[in-house]
């Protein structure tokens, strides 16, 4: 009698998942039925599960729409993602090893300096920053929609606190062998750390790619619209074709999905790491 | 305590104790003081001097500003005291947008972290297939706010007979609903909530993760020995309390995001005619005061400095309120 109740409780718990699981994956469903299926099916009265015929040709007609820019819009947030994860992984964890490993005296003072910044949220500073940024001269350029952003004291955060478990042995040995700190962290702290800089690496990039706020406020030149600017503009304008505007959207998350799956367990790493919870 | 010793010169009367340290860190044998100090800067200058330039002085600057009546100008020259705070102050729509981020927190905090929660205890217990559940709610992370936005907008939530909420609640016999601008009932809301509690459930369901299997087992067992049947009892007595410091964390980081949000309303509510009067949490409205048309920069910094001040007292206060560094007990 007990047992069968653990059984049916169990059974209960698998479908209420599996409901769930569902319906968290209806948007992705939506996305790719709306870009794939004609104008008149998506909206006819009558629902159509699944596009009759799967209109693969709408992926080179959103490439060619003179209206729409998303060829370079993707490829602004190519160059932007890639080279802020680029410049991001590389301060940061520099600055992580430096402040978990050489020994000054001012080394705590800074640390809570860059902590501190956590506390005044990005968003907050928008405005200041674009004061600052217009002044420099760098609205709508690579400089202004890149460079600013690079300086993460999450990211810089969470090196320093891996690198203060770093196994010592395998440093006092490059010693030995005469190297000094810059030689000591390219040749052996780095080749021996990858899962913290994959992790690190694959969340400021997803967080690149899907920024929206500071591309909006920066990248005014249609010239420098970012894939989620292209799409904002005419989700909130309302003049393109919906299909058109779902394609767009499945192609913008597409390299993001591949990449998620793939390195699913170093983000997941990374959230653990990030230390909020310890 | 290593930083202050390196500083002792090496044949002075704290020579000794400066060897010793130095012998637990590597470098030290080969570099005086000031070639580390010299390295340390090497290593932190080029991200302390960005973060600086790129927080520290914004933020300074905001402060000057929100003095000055700055309409379309950084350089102001006439300075108006106070006066951008007490007009900030007692601007309704200021108020207002500080009273909705009160109304969205009320729905997303509690949602998320009541989702997030039951996802992760219901993951955990998994026996099989553990790993494609955790991938399929976790999913949703690699997903923007605007495509998210643009899908619940133009398909899900579409007010139109094709969207479809309104699909689905057709096949019941029910009338259309124009979701997004209907304010008598605010549907809008259901719309805004949802689009994040799908976007970071999944996100909080791996902290939760987590914290779960830091859970030890013995506690469950001593559980069982004491007659705790599995299922509410147990979780009410042992899962949850010891959920409590990623359950802290969990509530803070939703706070401080809801704070922040403007993706979801922005790409939702905005359309060719501008955008609504209603929902319009802090940065949407800063976001018009300050770069809309007329470009008072005075006015948005004296906002930035509000919100700023109070999310650093948010911050302190709720860390306290729910013993932050009490972890231990």
């Amino acid at each position: 009698m007990h047992h069968a109740w653990i059984r049916v409780g169990r059974a209960l718990r698998a479908a209420l998942l599996c409901a769930l699981a569902l319906l968290f994956l209806v948007p992705f469903y939506l996305l790719v039925r709306n870009g794939l299926a004609t104008e008149a099916e998506i909206t006819a009265p009558n629902w159509t599960f699944f596009p009759r015929r799967l209109q693969w040709s709408h992926l080179t007609e959103v490439f060619a729409d003179p209206n729409l820019p998303l060829g370079r819009a993707l490829l602004n947030s190519t160059l932007i993602a890639v080279s802020t994860t680029l410049g991001t992984v590389l301060l940061a964890s520099l600055a992580g090893y430096g402040l978990a490993r050489i020994p000054y005296r001012g080394a705590n003072a800074v640390f809570y300096a860059i902590l501190g910044t956590l506390m005044v949220p990005a968003a907050v500073t928008f405005v200041p920053s674009f004061v600052l940024v217009s002044s420099l001269g760098w609205i709508s350029t690579l400089r202004g929609l890149v460079i600013p952003t690079l300086f993460s004291a999450f990211a810089c955060f969470i090196f320093r606190q891996y690198f203060l478990g770093f196994p010592r042995e395998l440093e006092d040995a490059a010693r030995v062998d005469g190297l000094g700190y810059w030689r000591t962290y390219w040749r052996i702290v780095v080749p021996n750390s990858r899962p913290v800089f994959a992790a690190v690496a694959t969340i400021v990039f997803i967080g690149a790619w899907n920024a929206f706020l500071w591309p909006l406020v920066i990248g005014q030149d249609q010239e420098a619209w970012t894939v989620q600017v292209a799409l904002s503009t005419f989700t909130t304008a309302q003049n393109l074709n919906l299909h058109e505007l779902f394609v767009a959207a499945a192609v913008s998350i597409a390299p993001l999905v591949v990449v998620f799956l793939l390195l699913q367990r170093y983000i997941v790493a990374g959230v653990e790491r990030s230390g909020i919870d310890d | 305590m290593t930083a202050q010793a390196a500083e002792a010169p090496p044949d002075g009367p704290g020579a000794r104790g400066a060897a010793e340290r130095e012998r637990r860190t590597p470098g030290t044998r080969f570099l005086g003081p000031q070639r580390r100090s010299l390295w340390f800067w090497i290593f932190v200058g080029p991200f302390a001097l960005g973060l600086a330039l790129f927080t520290y002085v914004p933020l300074a600057w905001s402060v000057y500003l929100s003095f000055f009546d700055a309409h379309n100008t950084v350089t102001p020259t006439d300075f108006v005291g106070l006066g951008n705070y007490t007009s900030m102050l007692t601007d309704g729509a200021f108020l207002s947008s500080l009273g909705t981020f009160a109304l969205f927190t009320l729905f997303i905090v509690p949602a998320t972290y009541a989702l997030s929660l039951a996802l992760a205890v219901m993951v955990n217990r998994l026996r099989f297939a553990q790993a494609f559940f955790r991938s399929v709610f976790f999913l949703p992370t690699a997903c923007s706010y605007v495509v998210a936005a643009l899908i619940w907008k133009l398909s899900l939530f579409n007010g139109v007979r094709f969207g479809l909420a309104n699909t689905v609640l057709g096949w019941f016999g029910a009338d259309q609903t124009a979701w997004l601008s209907t304010t008598d009932p605010p549907w809008y809301w259901l719309v805004i909530v949802t689009v994040r509690l799908w976007l970071q459930a999944g996100f909080y369901m791996i902290l939760f993760l987590a914290g779960l299997q830091r859970i030890s087992p013995q506690l469950y067992e001593a559980a069982a020995v004491d007659g705790a049947r599995p299922g509410w009892q147990t979780f009410r007595h042992i899962t949850f309390p010891q959920l409590r410091a990623t359950s802290v964390a969990v509530v803070l980081l939703l706070v401080i995001n809801a704070f922040q949000a403007f993706d979801e309303f922005y790409n939702l509510l905005s359309d060719a005619r501008g955008y609504p009067p209603y929902a319009r949490p802090p940065l949407v409205y800063l976001y018009y005061t300050a770069l809309g048309r007329e470009q008072n920069l005075g006015l948005g910094s004296a906002g930035a400095v509000i919100l700023a001040l109070i999310i650093a007292v948010a911050t302190v206060a709720q860390a306290r309120w729910l013993g932050l560094g009490r972890k231990e007990d």
